[in-house]
């Protein structure tokens, strides 16, 4: 047995549907929403503004910190309110997965916070987390080189898919669990890589492979990101 | 940001001539718009916007032994996360005074008012009851919190379905067709804030923080009569008792109107 039909019918190399939104946090410096399908994230940034304690501002430039978190309800079992080890380690490689395009020297001893929220789950949520958290930071006018866009590649049961889902994410063959989760981000310009996690087991053939198709998504998702924005009145 | 003192001489002088900022009447409230089933994993939510403020109440029902003292009730926990995402002033970390506040007036609104029939919650009497999670999250503050978060409250309970069970234990994401048993009660709160001499309703944020003081009253009613469930006076000035009698007159005169906003809102899904 093989992976040869995804469990909603898309195409391999299809993602679900998407709806991207910035503004949606009035009182915010900037803000975004990102939705892979049912897998929908908000994100807002306050700054650049004074970093307290003092003894952490850098006198060269301004830092970024990230805050990924899920709403309790946002999953099929209840998750306790407030960060865990997960979301740490998620806000962790979100800030690494921004922080590349930020051009920051323009604001010493300043920090820019940005709070991502997974509002509903269905797997590929850190990525939708970034992509809505990019926009948001484009939206409040921090300096950028470059968009940051990111998709969650699968290796199913042998075949790669694009935007894993839940399902996927469990899918098994004869009891054993058949998958592995690759999230990607890319600069959306140079097509340079800024966060790349794995979960799983692949060969070296389909690891490049799963690259490839992450490229391909994220420049889908650049257009997606781009017309939101400029939508924006 | 804090306010200047000069925008808080304007708010008060504005209010002397019969004025706020923004056109309303004193007890008027801003538009409100409910989206029901907001995030679908949980097993009732809803998105709530009072004007710009805008408040996302999921409920996640699971079982649990009850409470000595009560062994045949469904138990109702209420919190509120102040995600920082809501407002500049709100810091991650621990849960500040002011979310436990809010989480506890709005759990005694619900609780006092029988809006949730608890007995109906029991699964096995002193061994096993439901377990009702009521999470709340502020996503924008522009004012009055306290309000907005009572609305979505009843309207993620009122949209909240039993999920399965088997074995006693909850099969999560599958769900029965018997709804969450309520009564028509509908606890809601009204918060008035004094400024100068003056009270309004459902203040913006400039207002609310050129509040002297505030005081945050529920209100169910049970078809035949309104009643109050719970009360709490909040802000660092005091009330006189005149001031407190006007509050609740008219806590009673604007609970009917906010009720019917509420149930109208509530009928369009």
């Amino acid at each position: 047995m093989a992976y040869t039909k995804r469990f909603d019918g898309r195409k391999f190399d299809e993602m679900r549907p998407i709806e991207a939104k910035v503004g949606v946090i009035p009182r915010a410096d900037g803000s975004a929403y990102f939705s892979f399908g049912n897998t929908k994230a908000i994100a807002a940034v306050y700054g650049p503004r004074p970093l307290h304690p003092v003894f952490l501002q850098n006198p060269e430039k301004g830092i970024i910190r990230v805050y990924y978190d899920m709403l309790s309800f946002s999953v099929p079992e209840r998750k306790k309110p407030g960060p865990a080890r997960r979301s740490m380690e998620i806000s962790y490689v979100t800030k690494k997965a921004l922080e590349p395009v930020l051009q920051l020297e323009a604001f010493p001893n300043t920090v820019t916070d940005v709070f991502i929220n997974v509002i509903q789950a269905n797997a590929s949520t850190r990525v939708a987390g970034i992509n809505a958290a990019s926009m948001a930071l484009a939206h409040a006018g921090i300096p950028m080189t470059d968009l940051v866009g990111g998709v969650s590649i699968g290796y199913v049961g042998g075949s790669i898919a694009t935007d894993l889902t839940k399902e996927e994410e469990d899918y098994e063959e004869d009891g054993e669990k058949m998958v592995s989760d690759i999230p990607m981000a890319f600069l959306l310009r140079s097509g340079k890589l800024s966060l790349l996690q794995l979960d799983g087991k692949i060969d070296e053939e389909n690891m490049k492979k799963a690259i490839d198709a992450a490229k391909k998504a994220c420049a889908k998702i650049y257009e997606i990101q781009k017309k939101a924005l400029k939508e924006l009145k | 940001m804090e306010i200047s003192s000069i925008t808080k001489r304007e708010i008060a002088e504005y209010l002397e001539k019969g004025k706020r900022f923004d056109g309303r009447d004193n007890f008027d409230l801003r538009d409100l718009s409910i989206e029901l089933g907001y995030s679908n994993n949980a097993e009732g939510s809803a998105r709530v916007k009072l004007g710009n403020t805008e408040i996302v109440a999921g409920v996640k029902l699971s079982v649990g032994t009850p409470y000595t003292d009560s062994p045949n009730s469904g138990v109702l926990i209420t919190t509120t996360e102040l995600s920082p995402m809501a407002s500049e002033k709100f810091e991650p970390g621990p849960p500040a005074i002011f979310s436990v506040e809010l989480a506890r007036i709005i759990d005694r609104g619900i609780r006092e008012s029988g809006f949730i029939d608890f007995e109906k919650l029991s699964i096995k009497e002193g061994e096993l009851v439901w377990m009702v999670n009521l999470d709340i999250y502020p996503l924008n503050d522009a004012g009055n919190l306290i309000d907005a978060a009572a609305i979505a409250a009843v309207a993620a309970l009122s949209q909240a379905v039993l999920p399965k069970l088997e074995d006693d234990k909850v099969l999560f994401g599958e769900l029965t067709s018997k709804k969450l048993p309520l009564s028509e009660k509908m606890p809601l709160t009204l918060t008035f804030h004094k400024i100068g001499k003056h009270m309004i309703l459902d203040p913006v944020t400039e207002e609310e923080e050129a509040s002297d003081a505030r005081l945050t009253i529920a209100i169910s009613s049970d078809k035949k009569e309104d009643f109050i469930n719970a009360m709490q006076k909040g802000g660092d000035k005091p009330f006189t008792v005149d001031e407190a009698n006007y509050i609740i007159e008219h806590a009673f005169k604007n609970y009917k109107k906010l009720k019917d906003l509420v149930a109208k809102e509530l009928k369009k899904k």
